[in-house]
């Protein structure tokens, strides 16, 4: 009888230890995505694929939400409590995966390292030189002072990854990509990592924040869009990103699959050759001669060139429904966003006789640049902008190139009017109105993706005077004035927002992230049904 | 034999520092790699700093005489976009294009051999005239399309193979190899395959010239006239006479696989140095496009001073010509 007793105990504990390997077997998560990560050292290369697999490993003092809202991370709260010192109090009982304990002490060390990594092509010293001095005031309680009123504090904190002092005092980026410097305070820990190919978690059983639902995950990256469709429809991948557009229809009639999309920050629009007064490079008479005067100067000639694009038919059309039409930098929803503030009604009569009044009634010839492999459908998009604008009478020829030989040249203002993008990562117009429309200014460092050289004193001032508001409220209202400037200028010319998608097998589900990010924390399995 | 080594191995170096020269220029002339690299958020004051930081403020020939003076200790620079040693980049994906190139290159003997064989014993046959009518696809189809195919059916459809990346590996020598392990193989199979496919087809028509060509020598029809087995003729002294232009051909194209393989690495995911190089020119990682393009340099030297030393050993006239 006890050996009975003892067998069938034996059964159900075996039958149990089934059940739980089998379930351990389905909480691995196997993701597919479509750029690469250059590195792990979180203070190295600021580059979106970086960011979401910092996200994972590390902790910032705050992190942005799936809509770019600002929200406690490692810092519980923060405060300014004179005009240039802002209080952060952190989180306490938190450690890092190795189990040293996370303290004041380790933030301080972080904005010292930032600047200081070697080598690093696009470092993150951006966000901590505000900081003239880290008082540790105890433990779990630091202020940041900075030389001048500085409201983007928390903003641009979501962007630093913390190191731990003990840990990484001489961590280098190889001793991040090898694996032993890759400690952090984030849901998952490295396990290993090869170099443009994969990444594999586990998760970190003491996270401070929500339990990720996956004890392993395999992160591959699959750079080529036929191929990373194809892996998750073979089953090789559970959830893939950067879904082609032309893909969507096709995917969203599959049973197997679910998909997850929002409205993402990404602005696509054109950029102006502002800076010349005199001939600008590709710009003709309609007989192929030179035109005396820029007529890219004339706000009436840049209004006429927006009223002359449907945005509607670029939308719906060439980016199959994959963007909504944008009149200003941000979707609706975001910080700075103009209520009211909507993409010019299409109307080529309209954009005509704008032409006229500039002095253009016979229109000019223009040449429309932009890449061919950056954005969804770059090159097909001034193709069909090409076409609109001709009908308006502006005779347009249009040049794709490949981002690399493209983007050097538009920095350099060797272009007349040209298709580029920029994603608001932070999700706050501050951000689009310092770097794209301001004036060019080394010493502040404002307009340094001005490549057009738009430039409005007004809407300078008013940046400005945002910039040292510490006033949520008053800022918000003076970024929404400096907007509606810089878009009434047609300073840039805003073409749509991208949707983010991302591709899953059914049972899987994903919090749509409007900054772009993959990360594995936002993946759970769908609700049973 | 050392004279000509020797003379051989100068000449490579020449063309080593000419071809230096070249790529450097070459690298050099496409874009400017701050305005790929920097986070577009960066200010003036920062790019002006990311500038100095990756040594592009020096002009030219200055970049070139530091980079010589680091490539003659062996340092090919470090890579932009990683901070790691261009070299070791390229040395960790190899492996992987070996294998790869190895494995596309044993399919297409194993596959091309027997085939071109038949075709050129029996020209005639129906079977012959499919062989080359199929072989023709074979130089015809483009490789991605060919590449996208087979996942779509052996992957998707049937499920019979992993659609893409490299399987388990092991480690021998420091370094990680995926064909013996059983992951591994499934992983490879379709990548090699089509990238073999062209040398397939290359290695039966080049076998198929050469058998029919042999066919008709005196010393054929001697052997034949001496009573000697047919198995024996064809497969002593017909294929052995074939095999010098197919050695030839196969070995120049076993540098353009390992040095060309970015469409099936990048349609695969397979993780090898083609698809290194062509994310690096993607985000103008100079360091890495040079050190690859010296590699490949190299590789294409060595190449050809093995299909030479191999010639000398299947034809003894080579050697003969040396002695003179």
């Amino acid at each position: 009888m006890t050996g009975f007793r003892r067998a069938a105990g034996l059964a159900v504990g075996l039958a149990i230890a089934g059940l739980a390997s089998g379930s351990g077997q389905a909480q691995t998560l196997t993701m597919g995505v479509g750029a690469p990560v250059t590195s792990i050292d979180p203070h190295y290369h600021q580059l979106s694929p970086n960011t979401a697999v910092g996200h994972m490993i590390f902790s910032g003092l705050t992190r942005t939400d799936a809509n770019a809202r600002i929200t406690p991370d490692l810092a519980e709260s923060w405060r300014p409590v004179s005009d240039t010192v802002w209080e952060f109090k952190l989180r306490q009982g938190v450690t890092f995966h190795n189990g040293s304990p996370f303290t004041a002490e380790d933030v301080a060390f972080t904005f010292e390292r930032v600047p200081r990594v070697p080598n690093s092509p696009s470092s993150y010293a951006i966000y901590t030189r505000p900081i003239t001095r880290v008082e540790i005031v105890d433990s779990y309680t630091l202020r940041l002072h900075t030389a001048s009123p500085y409201p983007l504090m928390p903003t641009d904190l979501a962007s630093v990854m913390i190191l731990d002092r003990e840990t990484h005092a001489n961590a280098t980026t190889e001793g991040f990509n090898a694996g032993p410097m890759a400690v952090g305070t984030g849901p998952f820990r490295m396990v290993s990592h090869r170099n443009g190919d994969r990444i594999e978690f586990e998760r970190n059983d003491n996270y401070f924040g929500p339990r990720p639902a996956w004890t392993r995950v395999n992160y591959r990256m699959i750079t080529n869009d036929a191929a990373r469709t194809a892996a998750l429809l073979a089953g090789d991948v559970d959830v893939i990103d950067q879904v082609p557009t032309s893909d969507l229809a096709k995917l969203r009639g599959d049973q197997r699959l679910t998909l997850a999309e929002t409205t993402g920050l990404r602005v696509i629009f054109l950029s102006f050759d502002h800076m010349r007064d005199d001939a600008s490079p590709f710009v003709t008479d309609n007989d192929g001669k030179p035109v005396p005067r820029n007529p890219l100067r004339d706000v009436r000639v840049r209004r006429a060139l927006s009223a002359a694009i449907d945005r509607n038919a670029i939308t719906e059309r060439v980016m199959e429904n994959a963007a909504i039409p944008a009149g200003q930098f941000l979707p609706e929803g975001s910080f700075g966003y103009v209520p009211g503030l909507n993409p010019p009604r299409f109307d080529t009569e309209a954009a005509k006789k704008l032409l006229a009044e500039a002095g253009f009634p016979q229109g000019f010839r223009i040449t429309l640049h932009g890449p061919n492999d950056r954005y969804p459908n770059d090159a097909r998009i001034i193709q069909a902008i090409g076409q609109m604008w001709s009908r308006a009478g502006v005779r347009t020829a249009v040049e794709a190139q490949p981002w690399t030989t493209f983007v050097g040249r538009a920095a350099r203002q060797e272009l007349s009017a040209f298709l580029i993008g920029w994603g608001t990562s932070s999700g706050e117009a501050s951000n689009p109105l310092r770097n794209l429309t301001a004036t060019f200014d080394r010493e502040k460092g404002y307009g340094a993706s001005n490549r057009g050289r738009y430039s409005n004193p007004e809407a300078d001032r008013i940046l400005e005077q945002a910039m040292r508001e510490l006033d949520d409220a008053k800022r918000e209202a003076l970024l929404q004035q400096a907007t509606r400037i810089a878009m009434e200028d047609v300073g840039i010319l805003p073409l749509h927002i991208q949707k983010n998608a991302w591709a899953m097998r059914r049972g899987f589900a994903m919090e749509a992230r409007a900054d772009e990010l993959t990360r594995a924390q936002d993946v759970r399995p769908a609700a049973a049904r | 034999m050392t004279a000509f080594l020797l003379r051989r191995l100068i000449q490579a170096a020449a063309v080593v520092l000419v071809m230096s020269l070249l790529v450097f220029l070459g690298v050099f002339a496409v874009g400017d790699p701050i305005e790929i690299l920097i986070s577009p958020e960066a200010d003036q004051f920062e790019r002006e700093r990311a500038v100095k930081a990756l040594g592009l403020d020096l002009p030219l020939w200055q970049q070139y005489l530091v980079f010589l003076g680091n490539a003659l200790r062996g340092d090919l620079g470090r890579s932009f976009v990683f901070n790691e040693p261009a070299l070791k980049l390229i040395l960790e994906r190899m492996p992987a294009t070996l294998e790869l190139a190895i494995g596309a290159t044993v399919a297409a003997l194993i596959i091309g051999l027997p085939l071109g064989l038949y075709a050129g014993l029996k020209p005639n046959s129906p079977v012959s005239k499919g062989i080359m009518a199929t072989s023709i696809l074979g130089f015809s189809l483009p490789t991605f399309w060919v590449g996208l195919m087979l996942i779509m059916v052996f992957a998707v459809q049937l499920g019979w193979l992993p659609s893409t990346g490299r399987g388990e590996t092991v480690t021998i020598l420091g370094m990680r190899w995926s064909f013996l392990t059983s992951d591994g193989i499934a992983h490879l199979i379709m990548p090699a395959l089509n990238l073999a496919l062209f040398k397939i087809s290359l290695v039966i028509r080049l076998t198929r010239a050469g058998v029919r060509e042999t066919m008709l020598m005196d010393y054929v029809k001697f052997a034949r006239a001496k009573g000697l087995s047919p198995a024996r003729v064809t497969f002593v002294h017909v294929f052995k006479n074939i095999l010098i232009p197919v050695v030839t051909v196969v070995g120049l194209e076993f540098g353009g696989t390992i040095a060309f393989s970015v469409v099936t690495e990048s349609v695969f995911a397979w993780p090898g140095m083609g698809k290194l190089i062509i994310d690096s020119i993607n985000v103008l990682d100079r360091p890495v496009m040079v050190a690859y393009l010296m590699m490949i340099v190299l590789l294409f030297i060595t190449i050809n001073l093995v299909v030479d030393i191999t010639y000398s050993l299947l034809d003894p006239r080579v050697r003969l010509e040396g002695k003179q």
